[in-house]
C-alpha cells in the first residue's frame, strides 16, 4: 500500500506527496501531459527535442544541472509517445533547490540559440546511434507506419525523420513550450523524507505565481478498426532473418488491458513461456522470440518478434507462431498457468515499488491517467482475470484481419 | 514575490555523515560464509550465490560463461522447462551471470516463497547435467546473436580495446567467436561444473526483508554441500598489452557513427590512488556535468553521450573513455578528449567545480545507500575485493578531503596521452 496526499494549486498544478521517512533522500518528479502523439505530423520529434532543451537554462537560472549537482542531486528525463517526465533525487534537506529549478523552467526557458543549435546535433547523434547505425534499428519506424494509418503513434518519439529536428526553429520551440509546459498541464510529485505541510509551503512559494496557461484539450485522430491483414517485406543489411507481428489492442484504462498484459506474459514472458518453449526449445525455429506491448495510454499494439534460425523459411516460422496462437484461441489455459503470470506480476510490482524514484514516477503516471489511487488497485485488476477472459481476448486480438506483419530479410 | 535569481541555501553534501549499514556474517555448517542485510519495506529479497568460477579459471574460451548459463537447462531430475516454470510460478527470477573472477546464481523473490525456491537452487548447483541438445541449442542461438552483434561498431570496439589492454590470452582481454562456440563439448562443462560449483568455492549474499529462519533455511539447503573445502584456486595470467597504440577499424563502409574507445592500464582498488582517481574521473568524464560531456556533447554536439570510467575488475583496472560520435567528427572528438586531459594537467580545478563534484559524489552515494539491495551490493564489492571493513569510510574521507593540488598531480601522473590506446570502429 503506497500512501499519498494530494492537492491542487490555484493555477491548476496538481501536487502529490508521498512521505517515506526511512530514507534521507527526496525525489521531485514533474510530469508534463505531452508526448510525441501531440506533435504536428510535419514537425515530429518535438516533444523529445524539447526534453533536451529543458536542460539548457531557464529564464532566471543559467544552467539546470550545476546547482542540482552542487546540492548533491542527480536527475534525468524521458519522453514517450504519451508524456514527458523530469525527475531528480537529492538529499532531502536540499529539496528547495529542486523546487527552485523546476519552477523556474516551468515559468519559462531561456530559449538560447546556442542551446537549440547544439541539442539539434545531439538529438541527430541520438537518432543515428539508436535507429540508423544499428542492425534492425529501423524496425519500429517501419512497423508504426504499417500498423497505424491515422493515430499519431505512427511516428516514434525521436521523430519520423531527421529533417524535422534539423529544421526546428526557435519560434516553433517557443510555441510548443507555452502550449504544453504550463501548470494546468503538469503534475508535481514529491516523495521521500518530506512532510505534506512542508511540500504545500514550498509548492505555494515556488509554483503558485506561474500563470496557469490553457489546459490542453487533446483531440487526436483515432485509429479506425483494422479489418484486413497488412504485410510488409523488407530486405536489409542484417545477418539474420526476423519476423515482426503486431495486433491492435485496448487502451490503458480498459480492463482488457490487464488481460492483454497477462496474455503477453503467457506467450512470451520468460523461459517457461509458450512461444519460447515451443518455438525456440522444441521446434528450434527461432533463436529468440518475445511477446510484448508498450503500455501506451491510447490503444497500442501487441507484438511478437523473433529471429529465425538460419535455414528456416519465413513461411514455416510464421506458421509455427500461428499454430501457438490457434492453441490459445481454442483451448482455455490451465488455472496454474494463469496463476504463474499473476504471481510474476505481483512480484514485479513489489520490486518496482522498492525504489523511491519508481514510486514517485508511478504516482505521477496514475495521476496523469486520472486517478492517483490506481497505484494501489492494479494488482486487484490482474487478479480478477479468468482463463475465459484470456481466451476471449486472444480470439479478439489475434483476428487475422487485425494483424500487421513484417518479414525482415537478411541481405540487401 | 520570491526572488528567483537567488538560489536557496543548501547543506553541502560533504557535511553529511555517511554510514554503510553493517552486514551480518554467518557461517553455514560447511563454513560457507553468508552475509546478510535485513531491511526494506517490501516483502522481497535478493539471494546471490557467488562462486569462484569466472573466466579466470577456465581452461578454454567460453567454458565459464557457458557452464554458468546452462545451469538452468536440466538436472538429473528436472528438465529446463520444469526448472524455469518452477521459478516463474513463484513469481521469482533466477539469473546467472559470469564475470572475470566470479560466476553467480542470483534469485529475486517474494520473501514468502523462499522456502519453495531454495531446494531447486540446491538441485541446480549440485545435479546439473548439461544435456547435449540444450548445449546445441544454446550454441546455435549464441552464434546467431554474436553474428548480429558483430555488425555493431560499439560491440567490436569494446572487444578490441580490452584485447589491446590485456592481450587475447588474458581473461580480461578474451572474447567469443564462432569457432570457440563450436569447440565446446559437454564433458568440458560437466568437468568445470564439478570442479568449480559442486566442489567449488562459494560465498552467499542476502538482502531484503528476510525471514526469521533465514540461516536455518540456508543451512538446510546448502550447509551439507562439499563446498569451500579447499582454498580458492590460484591462477596466474600474464598481461600482454598491444604494441601499437592507435587503431582505426572499418566494419561498415556505410556507418554513420564511429565507436571511440580511449583507454589506459590502471591499478586495482587496493592502490592508494584509486579513490582519488575516481574523483578526478568524475570531473573528467564521470557524470553528466563532466568536462568531456560539457565540451563534446553540450558545447559541440558531436555525440549523444560521452563517459569515462575505471573498469570494474579485481586484479587490474583500466581507465576508459567511451563514446559514439558522428563519423565525420570522430577525429575532432579525440582531439577534444586529449585537450581536456591537458587542461586537467596544466590548470588546477577551481574550488567551485571541486566542491560541486564532491557534493555530487556524496549526494549520489547517499542515494545509493537507499535500500537493502544497494547496501548488500556495496558489501559484496568490498568483501570480494578484500578491501577491508573500513574501505567505505576511507573512501568517503578521501572524497571529502581531496584538494585541487591532489587532482592536478594525479592528472599529471595518469592522464598522459602516450599511455592511452586509441581506437575508432566505424
Amino acid at each position: 500500500m503506497i500512501h499519498f496526499e494530494q492537492f491542487v494549486l490555484q493555477n491548476g498544478l496538481k501536487v502529490i506527496v508521498h512521505e517515506d521517512h526511512s530514507t534521507p533522500m527526496a525525489v521531485v518528479d514533474v510530469m508534463y501531459d505531452v508526448g510525441a502523439r501531440d506533435e504536428d505530423p510535419g514537425r515530429t520529434g518535438f516533444a523529445h527535442l524539447f526534453e533536451h532543451l529543458m536542460f539548457g537554462g531557464s529564464v532566471n537560472i543559467p544552467t539546470y544541472d550545476e546547482p542540482l549537482q552542487a546540492a548533491g542531486g542527480e536527475n534525468n528525463a524521458y519522453t514517450t509517445n504519451d508524456l514527458t517526465n523530469y525527475y531528480c533525487q537529492l538529499p532531502a534537506e536540499n529539496i528547495e533547490t529542486a523546487f527552485w529549478l523546476e519552477s523556474d523552467r516551468m515559468l519559462s526557458l531561456a530559449f538560447g540559440d546556442k542551446s537549440l543549435e547544439v541539442q539539434r546535433k545531439v538529438v541527430s547523434e541520438e537518432f543515428k546511434e539508436h535507429y540508423l547505425n544499428k542492425p534492425y534499428g529501423d524496425v519500429w519506424h517501419k512497423m508504426r507506419n504499417l500498423a497505424y494509418t491515422t493515430h499519431p503513434y505512427k511516428w516514434m518519439t525521436i521523430g519520423a525523420e531527421l529533417s524535422h529536428i534539423e529544421n526546428a526553429s526557435l519560434n516553433d520551440v517557443k510555441q510548443f513550450f507555452f502550449k504544453h509546459y504550463t501548470p494546468a498541464n503538469a503534475i508535481l510529485v514529491v516523495a521521500g523524507q518530506v512532510t505534506t505541510g512542508q511540500v504545500k509551503e514550498l509548492a505555494e512559494k515556488w509554483f503558485a505565481d506561474i500563470p496557469s496557461g490553457n489546459k490542453y484539450i487533446r483531440n487526436l485522430p483515432q485509429e479506425p478498426k483494422q479489418h484486413t491483414a497488412r504485410l510488409l517485406e523488407v530486405h536489409a543489411k542484417v545477418p539474420i532473418d526476423a519476423i515482426y507481428k503486431c495486433w491492435h489492442i485496448s487502451p490503458r484504462l480498459d480492463q482488457r488491458y490487464y488481460i492483454t498484459d497477462l496474455l503477453s506474459e503467457i506467450l512470451g514472458g520468460g523461459a517457461s513461456s509458450r512461444l519460447y518453449q515451443s518455438l525456440v526449445k522444441e521446434k528450434q525455429l527461432f533463436s529468440n522470440i518475445e511477446c510484448y506491448h508498450f503500455g501506451t495510454i491510447d490503444a497500442g499494439v501487441l507484438t511478437i518478434d523473433g529471429k529465425l534460425v538460419k535455414g528456416v523459411s519465413m513461411h514455416d516460422a510464421e506458421a509455427a507462431i500461428e499454430e501457438e496462437l490457434e492453441k490459445i484461441k481454442s483451448t482455455a489455459i490451465e488455472e496454474k498457468e494463469l496463476e504463474k503470470v499473476k504471481n510474476k506480476t505481483e512480484s514485479l510490482i513489489a520490486f518496482e515499488d522498492m525504489s523511491l524514484m519508481n514510486r514517485a514516477n508511478s504516482l505521477a503516471f496514475y495521476t496523469l491517467l486520472g486517478d492517483t489511487s490506481m497505484i494501489n488497485k492494479e494488482l486487484q485488476k490482474y487478479q480478477s482475470v479468468t482463463p475465459a477472459d484470456i481466451k476471449k481476448e486472444a480470439i479478439s486480438i489475434f483476428d487475422p484481419g487485425n494483424s500487421n506483419t513484417m518479414y525482415y530479410y537478411a541481405g540487401n | 514575490m520570491v526572488n528567483r535569481k537567488l538560489a536557496p541555501q543548501i547543506k553541502d553534501a560533504i557535511d553529511y555523515t555517511l554510514e554503510l549499514k553493517p552486514c551480518q556474517k554467518f557461517l553455514l555448517d560447511n563454513n560457507v560464509p553468508v552475509y546478510t542485510i535485513n531491511a526494506g519495506a517490501e516483502d522481497v529479497l535478493q539471494l546471490e550465490l557467488v562462486f569462484h568460477a569466472g573466466t579466470w579459471y577456465e581452461p578454454v574460451n567460453l567454458l565459464a560463461a557457458s557452464t554458468n548459463h546452462l545451469l538452468k537447462n536440466g538436472t538429473t531430475s528436472s528438465s529446463a522447462f520444469a526448472i524455469n516454470e518452477h521459478f516463474e510460478y513463484y513469481g521469482s527470477y533466477l539469473n546467472r551471470n559470469c564475470y572475470s573472477e566470479t560466476a553467480t546464481v542470483n534469485l529475486h523473490s517474494l520473501t514468502r516463497h523462499l522456502n519453495e525456491l531454495l531446494p531447486m537452487i540446491r538441485e541446480i548447483i549440485t545435479t546439473s547435467v548439461f544435456p547435449q541438445d540444450e548445449l546445441d541449442i544454446y550454441r546455435q542461438n549464441m552464434k546467431q546473436k554474436l553474428e548480429v552483434n558483430l555488425s555493431k561498431c560499439d560491440f567490436i570496439a569494446n572487444r578490441l580495446i580490452d584485447e589491446y589492454l590485456y592481450g587475447f590470452d588474458h581473461p580480461y582481454g578474451r572474447y567469443s567467436s564462432e569457432a570457440a562456440y563450436n569447440a565446446l563439448h559437454r564433458e568440458q562443462l560437466e568437468s568445470y561444473f564439478r570442479d568449480y560449483y559442486i566442489n567449488g568455492h562459494c560465498v552467499i549474499f542476502v538482502g531484503g526483508k528476510l525471514p526469521a529462519d533465514i540461516i536455518t533455511q540456508l543451512n538446510k539447503n546448502f550447509g551439507d554441500l562439499p563446498l569451500n573445502r579447499n582454498a580458492v584456486p590460484e591462477a596466474e595470467h600474464k598481461i600482454i598489452p598491444a604494441v601499437n597504440h592507435k587503431y582505426r577499424i572499418s566494419n561498415d563502409s556505410k556507418g554513420v557513427q564511429g565507436a571511440i574507445r580511449i583507454a589506459s592500464d590502471f591499478p586495482n582498488r587496493h592502490h592508494p590512488d584509486f579513490t582519488k582517481a575516481q574523483v578526478l574521473n568524475t570531473i573528467f568524464g564521470g557524470y553528466f556535468g563532466s568536462r568531456l560531456s560539457g565540451n563534446i556533447r553540450e558545447d559541440k554536439g558531436y555525440t549523444y553521450g560521452i563517459y569515462s570510467y575505471l573498469q570494474n575488475h579485481v586484479q587490474r583496472s583500466a581507465w576508459m573513455i567511451s563514446t559514439e560520435a558522428g563519423t565525420e567528427v570522430c577525429e575532432a572528438t579525440i582531439t577534444e578528449v586529449y585537450r581536456e586531459m591537458e587542461r586537467l594537467r596544466n590548470e588546477p580545478v577551481g574550488d567551485d567545480e571541486l566542491l560541486l563534484v564532491k557534493n555530487y559524489l556524496i549526494g549520489t552515494l547517499l542515494g545509493d545507500l537507499d535500500g537493502p539491495f544497494h547496501i548488500i551490493g556495496r558489501w559484496k564489492s568490498i568483501l570480494l575485493n578484500e578491501l577491508g571493513d573500513d574501505y567505505f569510510d576511507k573512501s568517503v574521507a578521501t572524497i571529502k578531503s581531496i584538494t585541487s593540488e591532489d587532482i592536478q598531480s594525479l592528472a599529471n601522473k595518469y592522464l598522459q596521452p602516450e599511455k592511452f590506446y586509441e581506437l575508432v570502429v566505424v
